[in-house]
């Protein structure tokens, strides 16, 4: 067993875990963060991208006791104040969801786009959504989500 | 997942001291969870080596640039003095798995995993690079063994690889289209008396194509390789690419790569 | 129905939910006292079972039961069954072989269920699982689609391992018109198989009550309703009056989420059998070898042609790979669903079309997105596309020639096509695509060293699935109505129940529309409630684009009956006849004067009927207090979308490498209520047409072993594989339902293979078949190089 101490969506919690257990398991069995989603099991569709330390990563491919000490950040965490982020206003807005299931990795994911680059290309986008598979949307609102989130932030 | 013992380690000492036969060494793990997760691998003990201090880092001089074992793929790609002594590395890191792999895999953990189809090998091998271990120096050349095997020894951990900065190079991968790993992966590199030409994705280890190097010694040109025959044998047949097409893409992506030189 | 919800750009009710991670999927519901199950499965294509030993895994540690085919077969639950009867040309009825949820002596392909292990956590399921040990005597598998009918029986008594042979048309006056055609067109033509890949892996958690005898599944599901009958009906499971299937948030389903699976029955058993709930969540992997599959056709196609460009008669031969075994849509996919649009949107006046079905080692097939009218479309627009090029005509022109022109419109076939303008919408595809400038975009990818291509797609859909008294008469086991329940609550919202499902449709947003156009009633207030057996009323759920013209109908006439009770209330209320007081915009008005109600004041006085301080508010003599309407609406025909798609591809000559660059559509869906939606819809759509030309592809081995298991070697396409889409729309409205809508869901799945395709072939100048990949591509190019060097 492990002592995990984690800053989750700016909460501290500390668990005693077994030690094989994986971030994503953290969040959905042990502490009901269940937006954070498994969608495969080789580390590609990209529905469980989560922030550790500002970074997204996939929460299904890592150790929870591997990140102990780390500030981390789910979809659950990025609202302020009962007010949803710009990105996920976008994703609202153009329609870049339709059963909502990748959508939680795909916005951690532009999150974390946008903090790289201020003013992606359509391209850039396109590039950098590589690790998030959706089936629904064939891609072009959640593109067109991202552009606009870009603008307002 | 089958059950395991985690370690994090503060220096290379410990995680010595910790390995054994079934214990694997942890970098970012990209490629050793999931084989945990499906049950294709079992370790008995983990032993995390992200927290020593000394495996992680960029140094660059005039003649090699050095790169920590933990050192990951995103900060190789986004690395001002990697671009500027060989920027053809920057790239390939760049083109490592998505986004979310670069942000947790590393170099090391990409050299010592030794895929077929993955693209750091061939970057070592192109450029002359030195591995420097816990216990030794060894050429790239004498460590990359055979599929998923390389030269480290039981409880030997690569520390630093040590690339040796060549005139110009390029690195050209056709991906395949699901994994996004090389089908075929061609690392050119010009030095002042030789040319290297390392292939990715095509055998089960990562190899110097001598035929495409040989052509290129005496005329530096994509042309020089126009009347180059690779040989399809022994190469990988899939259902991405029979090993007659991976060695057509090898001379298209020489080309390129000849052509895309800097 | 013109006004300002319907057809608007309304953003959508349920997204918050979906975007701040509250979505509840099943394997987000965890109940007290749950235990986790694992199934063991077939590693063998083929094989037949002499033992099944749980002693070893049954003293492993947390496990709780471990249970076999023996079990399911002493507590008598029934086999999976396949929905639709479909007859042989010889008056045969279709053979289907025994489908038990877990294996009693034989499994037919790597994935088949051999036992369920029930354990106090999932990896203490997982470790005794292979602990259980199978004695399996391997067999040689039937693999191939051509391979079948050629081999042993994998069934016992299937001859020929065939289902059916389907014939459909008048061969006799198809063969008249081949005989007197100027030019016959030929084509082979392969659908490859593919894998739905929705994005939410199935899960299901069985829980049986003791104290109430009442059994709930949760499920991932496109029909609860329809997974409550099968499993009470044929699986006997339990009675329907105490059985509750739940389908929560459901994360796509594309056709692989109808069945009701071995998987569902299965828990829902054995929650009965521990008395604790049993959850089952599918891995990836497990997804890929045990959801339904899709496709897997081989087909000769003819196409007799006169010399001036007419089309007199179309021949079909095809193959259909069933998998393993047959399922609920599996029948019908390849024959109605199929056959009957292999005329398209053209006056053809001869076809004929013969389907013989196929029994394999590999997944079971079934209804994937579109279900068998993308096959069609693909077999139409190849063999139209081909016949165009031949006789030299250009495409446009070539497909106008032969659109049918005056509606309604009976087909040789089948349908009675209502309403439609073919010309409307390849004008505006040529239009918006910019077709009179491709020659210049061709010149321009070929100064890059590109091969640039064009593709045409007009296609002709038939959706809104379907006329019950139809589709029974052509062996449905259900009729295919739809059910719509409006609560109008006393305090002025509204509670719509629907029996179709939405699991990424938008029906919360649209359906709301509607009701809120017809009601006056701000959508704020109308919550839309699905996926739940025990709260509305019974429904066939979603599929073949059938929510909006069949569900959306039965919406809009519950909502007619609450105006009408309404009207009553309110004439009574403000002293006047009914047939004097109108409503619009919510109010209830007496002609010529300003005497008014509005609904909500009305669906008051429903509920407190009397006087109420000072309000009074008698009901008339005859109208029961309330204001509850329920309809069942069961279409007159199906809805027929139809639209042009054009595609432009660029080729890499040196490695065969193909993209798409350029992507338009142009659709007439009728009415549209949410262009937003449809938007969306159409996108994904293409995207898996997409897919299906230039990626995807399930691949067996010779021993029956599923190679594309996971992401890493099934090509799920990516954000990075596709351009824009530009879209563009008609409109004429369907006569079949009072909307006007024809379904929109599924039409880009069917018109973009064969656009891409046409576009590849047009610039390789070979053909070749799905997915068109870079080394098969490469090869063809090679092929082309060869041939013009040797003429």
């Amino acid at each position: 067993m492990q002592k995990v101490s984690i800053e989750i969506n700016g909460k501290k919690v500390s668990r005693e875990i077994e030690d094989r257990t994986l971030l994503s398991t953290l969040l959905r069995d042990i502490l009901s963060l269940t937006g954070t989603h498994i969608g495969c099991d080789t580390s590609q569709c990209g529905a469980c991208v989560v922030h550790v330390d500002g970074k997204s990563v996939k929460s299904c491919t890592l150790f929870a006791a591997d990140i102990h000490g780390s500030k981390v950040t789910t979809i659950e965490g990025l609202a302020r104040n009962g007010k949803m982020h710009p990105m996920q206003e976008a994703f609202k807005k153009l329609h870049g969801l339709q059963c909502g299931f990748c959508t939680p990795g795909m916005v951690m994911s532009a999150v974390d786009l946008l903090k790289n680059k201020k003013n992606p290309s359509e391209q850039e986008i396109r590039d950098w959504l590589e690790g998030n598979i959706c089936r629904c949307t064939g891609y072009q609102n959640i593109v067109a989500a991202v552009k606009e989130a870009a603008s307002k932030m | 997942m089958k059950g395991f013992n985690f370690h994090s380690v503060k220096n290379v000492k410990e995680a010595k001291k910790l390995a054994s036969g079934k214990s694997a060494f942890l970098a970012g793990g990209m490629t050793t969870i999931p084989a945990m997760k499906l049950r294709l691998a079992l370790y008995s003990d983990i032993i995390d080596i992200k927290n020593i201090k000394d495996l992680s880092g960029i140094k660059v001089s005039s003649k090699s640039l050095r790169i920590g074992a933990t050192t990951k793929h995103a900060e190789v790609a986004s690395s001002k003095e990697v671009k500027r002594a060989i920027s053809s590395l920057a790239h390939l890191a760049d083109g490592i798995g998505d986004p979310q792999v670069r942000n947790r895999g590393t170099i090391g953990g990409s050299i010592a995993n030794n895929d077929p189809a993955a693209d750091y090998p061939s970057a070592c091998l192109a450029l002359n690079a030195i591995i420097h271990t816990s216990d030794r120096k060894i050429g790239a050349d004498k460590f990359f063994k055979g599929m998923f095997e390389t030269a480290l020894k039981k409880g030997e951990l690569i520390q630093t690889v040590e690339f040796q900065v060549p005139d110009k190079s390029c690195y050209v991968k056709f991906p395949n289209p699901a994994s996004r790993y090389a089908i075929v992966g061609v690392y050119v590199a010009k030095y002042k008396k030789e040319v290297n030409v390392a292939v990715t994705g095509v055998e089960s280890v990562v190899f110097r194509c001598k035929k495409i190097e040989s052509a290129l010694k005496s005329n530096f040109s994509s042309s020089a390789l126009d009347s180059v025959k690779i040989s399809s044998s022994g190469f990988n047949s899939d259902i991405h690419a029979s090993s007659d097409y991976r060695a057509h893409l090898i001379k298209v992506l020489a080309k390129k790569a000849v052509a895309g030189c800097k | 129905m013109a006004s300002s919800l319907i057809g608007s750009r309304v953003e959508r009710k349920e997204d918050k939910k979906f975007l701040t991670g509250k979505g509840r999927y099943t394997a987000d519901i965890n109940l007290a006292n749950q235990t986790y199950a694992y199934f063991v499965r077939s590693p063998h294509a083929r094989a037949t079972i002499s033992k099944v030993d749980i002693s070893k895994a049954s003293n492993a540690p947390g496990v709780v039961k471990i249970l076999t085919g023996d079990d399911l077969a002493k507590d008598k639950i029934g086999g999976l069954i396949a929905g639709w009867k479909i007859v042989s040309q010889d008056g045969t009825d279709m053979k289907c072989p025994p489908h038990p949820p877990l294996a009693n002596n034989t499994v037919n392909f790597v994935g088949d269920h051999v036992a369920i292990v029930i354990a106090e956590t999932l990896d203490q399921a997982k470790d005794a699982a292979e602990k259980v040990r199978v004695d399996y005597k391997v067999l040689k598998a039937v693999v191939n689609t051509g391979d079948a009918m050629n081999s042993k029986p994998i069934h016992d008594g299937i001859d020929k391992n065939l289902c059916y042979d389907f014939l459909l048309g008048d061969k006799g006056k198809t063969d008249e018109a081949f005989s007197n055609a100027d030019k016959v067109v030929k084509l082979d033509l392969v659908n490859n198989r593919l894998i739905p890949n929705a994005m939410e892996p199935r899960a299901a958690i069985g829980d049986y009550n003791p104290s109430s005898e009442e059994l709930t599944l949760y499920t991932a599901s496109q029909n609860p309703h329809l997974s409550r009958l099968i499993l009470s009906a044929f699986n006997a499971v339990h009675p329907e009056h105490k059985f509750r299937v739940v389908a929560p948030d459901v994360g796509g389903g594309f056709g692989s989420k109808i069945n009701a699976y071995a998987e569902d029955v299965v828990v829902a058993w054995a929650s009965k059998k521990i008395e604790r709930p049993v959850k089952w969540v599918a891995e990836r992997t497990e997804s890929f070898l045990s959801d339904n599959h899709g496709r897997d056709h081989l087909t000769h196609v003819e196409l007799a042609l006169k010399n001036d460009g007419k089309i007199t008669g179309i021949k079909v031969e095809t193959i259909a790979n069933l998998g393993a075994y047959a399922l609920v849509f599996a029948t019908v996919t390849p024959t109605y669903l199929y056959a009957p649009l292999l005329i398209g949107p053209y006056d053809i006046p001869a076809a004929c079309c013969n389907v013989k079905t196929v029994y394999t080692n590999t997944a079971p097939t079934d209804a994937y997105r579109g279900a068998g009218r993308p096959e069609a479309t693909y077999v139409v627009e190849r063999i139209v596309t081909e016949a165009a090029k031949e006789i030299g005509m250009d495409q446009a022109e070539f497909r106008k020639k032969n659109f049918i022109n005056k509606f309604p419109h009976q087909q040789c076939l089948v349908h009675n096509i209502d309403s439609g303008d073919y010309n409307a919408h390849l004008d505006k595809a040529l239009e918006l695509s910019d077709y009179k400038n491709f020659e210049n975009r061709r010149s321009q990818s070929s100064a890059k060293g590109k091969l640039r291509g064009i593709g045409f797609s007009t296609y002709l859909e038939a959706c809104g699935i379907a006329p019950s008294a139809v589709v029974m008469s052509i062996g449905a086991g259900v009729g295919l109505w739809e059910s719509a329940e409006i609560r109008f609550n006393a305090t002025g919202n509204v509670s719509v129940f629907t029996g179709a499902h939405s699991h990424g449709q938008s029906h919360d947003t649209t359906f709301a529309q509607i009701v809120g156009e017809k009601l006056g009633v701000p959508i704020e207030n109308i919550d839309i409630i699905h996926g739940d057996t025990d709260k509305g009323p019974f429904g066939m759920g979603t599929y073949g684009s059938r929510s909006l013209a069949v569900g959306g109908t039965a919406i809009v006439k519950a909502c007619d009956k609450i105006i009408e009770k309404g009207r009553k209330v309110a004439a009574k209320m403000l002293e006047a006849k009914p047939e004097e007081v109108e409503f619009k915009d919510g109010e209830f008005i007496v002609k010529n004067s300003n005497k008014k109600k509005t609904i909500g004041e009305i669906a008051f006085a429903c509920y407190l009927p009397g006087t109420y301080g000072d309000i009074k508010s008698p009901l008339p003599e005859g109208v029961e207090p309330g204001l509850v309407e329920t309809s069942f609406f069961d279409p007159s025909n199906f809805s027929f979308p139809s639209g042009t798609h054009i595609c432009e591809v660029e080729v890499d000559q040196d490695t065969g490498e193909t993209k798409v660059v350029k992507y338009t559509v142009v659709d007439d869906f009728g009415t549209i209520i949410n262009p937003l939606v449809v938007e969306g819809q159409v996108h994904g759509g293409v995207a898996q047409g997409i897919g299906q030309a230039l990626y995807e592809n399930a691949h067996y081995d010779e021993s029956g072993q599923l190679i594309t298991a996971s992401y890493m070697d099934y090509t799920m396409p990516r954000a990075d594989n596709f351009p824009e889409f530009k879209l563009g729309f008609t409109s004429t409205p369907a006569t079949s339902n009072p909307l006007g809508a024809k379904g929109c869901g599924e039409a880009g799945t069917i018109a973009a293979p064969p656009a891409v395709m046409n576009a590849v072939i047009d610039a390789i100048g070979e053909d070749i078949s799905m997915p068109a990949t870079s080394e098969k591509v490469c090869n063809a190019l090679q092929k082309n190089k060869k041939n013009k060097e040797a003429a």
